[in-house]
């Protein structure tokens, strides 16, 4: 259903050419989770956003349910099923947690699933509805409605960009539990970009990413020793 | 019980947001006379005698009442100039909902210059809401000059939350604060919308004279369009006190705002600070909306709206 061709993104710093994001092709089927995973730096947030449209690539085309959505803007991609979930989610001055969730559900959403959906990211609802996504939000708790803002509506495909960033523990099994069932009792296909063991052993299939390039994908057995073999790799030539 | 036509009716939906009633403690002054007025027990409007305007009494047994004093405009051409005096005894705890809308249709400038003093007994409570706002077809102008006067006794707090909420082409605002009493309490929140070529000059000067007063001043700007702002807060210190300016503004398009903040401690034991910030949209913000599908100006206002809310 998302088929992703040639992406390369080759940004221009300081007069200088660099390649971020170099060649990369795969798919995801339908009601699949697939896990990226790599190094930091390794170009896996740019390549979700590439995906969104948040970033323009330079060369190479997508296709979503047959539909060549590579020039579609971010909206348009959101209208046409994708959801996203920022690696750092912006605070917003003025905005009430239940508004912003609101608008997530495409513009109105009753108080008691507001409260589900806060409870299924583990946030006590009542301490939240009416508290504004600013700076006086904890990193947890921004990254947490964050996630919720992406449940708060049907998808055919969500793209999750280090989900567990800066959970706790306790919350972080209440999330795999809600990817679980995200993935289980929907046929949304699932993209989440993660360094954690108990979310990439979830996936149908694993995603390496290093250097702006696809390592490997495959499922965990195909994929395990590229990511060992990468990691031992990356010490190495760091010395 | 007056008759209010449909464009008073609509123009005061817009200032009053708790929807003006002919009841209760209220005066509705259009095109330059009082149009209806009511009294309660505890709250009495007296026209002036001398000029234009009300004083307005409220008795210390007023307690969680509410006073309506909406202004209407939709004569073209006319200049209004009111004065209206609020005496709230020791102790009373009212809200006072004022706001003035301007409907011009015509091609003369229309113009109200709201000027109010408060005189705040001990240990009173007063909340004061006021929006401004103009419309209609006409090129006349629509131009607004309130001038605020606020004197505050011992333990008296002072809650001011003004809002210009769009289509006013001219103001200049002027508020002064003494805080005159021990621990008397201010606490301020504006909110101006300018777009295409409006201005916008608030000079606000807030004297802190007593022990233990403070005052918080909260203002949020947008500035569209080519139009501009001034922003000239004061807030001077002359005894133990707190206060405390933030002042905060987004930008847009080829709009021009100003911030002159000036603080100005003539007692050791003064503590005023002041914080300015003027920048664009956050692009983060756009992008996030976007991405719950959003176009473009959807996701500007709602974070303009929402930055003003
Ligand atoms: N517009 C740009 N111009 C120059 N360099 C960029 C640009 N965008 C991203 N980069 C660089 O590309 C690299 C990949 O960044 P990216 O955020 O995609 O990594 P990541 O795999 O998500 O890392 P992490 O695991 O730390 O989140 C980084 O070195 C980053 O500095
Ligand atoms: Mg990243």
């Amino acid at each position: 259903m998302l088929k992703v061709r040639d992406l390369v993104f080759r940004p221009i710093e300081d007069g200088v050419e660099k390649t971020i994001i170099d060649k990369v092709s795969f798919d995801v089927n339908d009601g699949e989770l697939l896990v990226i995973t790599g190094p930091n730096g390794g170009g896996k947030s740019t390549l979700a956003k590439i995906l969104m449209g948040i970033i323009k690539e330079d060369e190479g085309q997508i296709i979503f349910n047959d539909k060549d959505i590579t020039s579609l803007d971010i909206n348009e991609r959101a209208k046409e099923g994708i959801g996203f979930a920022f690696q750092q989610p912006p605070r917003f001055k003025g905005m009430t947690v239940k508004r912003l969730l609101t608008l997530a559900a495409g513009g109105s959403l009753s108080e008691i699933n507001c409260c589900d959906l806060l409870s299924s990211v583990g946030l006590c609802a009542r301490e939240y509805l009416d508290r504004e996504v600013d700076g006086t939000l904890s990193g947890g708790e921004m990254k947490r409605i964050e996630i919720a803002s992406v449940l708060a509506t049907g998808h055919k495909l969500c793209i999750f960009d280090e989900p567990e960033a800066g959970i706790d523990l306790w919350s972080f099994s209440m999330l795999v539990k809600q990817f679980e069932k995200l993935h289980k009792n929907s046929d949304q296909s699932i993209i989440i970009i993660s360094h954690q063991e108990r979310i990439i052993e979830m996936a149908d299939r694993i995603m390496v990413i290093k250097d702006g390039k696809v390592q490997g994908i495959g499922t965990k057995d195909e994929v395990y020793p590229v990511l060992v073999k990468g990691e031992t790799h990356a010490c190495m030539s760091e010395n | 019980m007056a008759n209010i036509d449909e464009t008073t009716q609509e123009v005061l939906n817009k200032i009053d947001e708790y929807g003006f009633k002919q009841e209760g403690a209220f005066n509705l002054r259009k095109d330059g006379t009082a149009l209806c007025h009511g009294d309660t027990e505890n709250i009495k409007i007296v026209k002036k005698e001398d000029k234009s305007g009300i004083d307005v009494y409220i008795s210390k047994n007023a307690q969680g009442e509410y006073v309506h004093i909406p202004v209407v405009i939709t004569s073209s051409g006319l200049n209004d100039e009111v004065y209206n005096d609020f005496h709230v005894e020791a102790g009373a705890n009212v809200t006072i909902v004022a706001g003035c809308g301007i409907h011009n249709s015509g091609c003369d400038d229309s113009r109200h210059d709201g000027i109010h003093a408060f005189y705040v007994g001990k240990g009173a409570t007063v909340r004061y809401e006021e929006k401004h706002y103009g419309e209609g077809p006409g090129t006349g102008k629509r131009i607004l000059n309130p001038v605020t006067k606020i004197f505050l006794e011992d333990d008296a707090v002072f809650i001011l939350d003004t809002a210009q909420i769009g289509g006013v082409d001219s103001t200049k605002r002027t508020t002064l604060v003494e805080l005159n009493g021990k621990n008397s309490k201010l606490n301020v929140t504006e909110r101006l919308l300018t777009h295409e070529d409006q201005v916008a000059e608030s000079n606000m000067d807030v004297v802190l004279n007593a022990e233990s007063s403070s005052a918080q001043i909260v203002s949020r700007s947008v500035a569209k369009g080519e139009s501009k702002q001034v922003f000239h807060p004061n807030a001077i210190g002359r005894a133990l006190c707190h206060a405390h300016i933030q002042c905060d503004s987004i930008i847009m398009d080829k709009a021009n705002v100003k911030s002159i903040p000036e603080i100005d401690a003539e007692h050791v034991d003064a503590a005023i600070i002041h914080e300015a910030a003027i920048g664009r949209i956050n692009d983060e913000q756009l992008l996030k909306l976007k991405t719950l599908g959003l176009n473009n100006e959807e996701a500007e206002n709602v974070i303009i709206q929402n930055f003003l809310n």
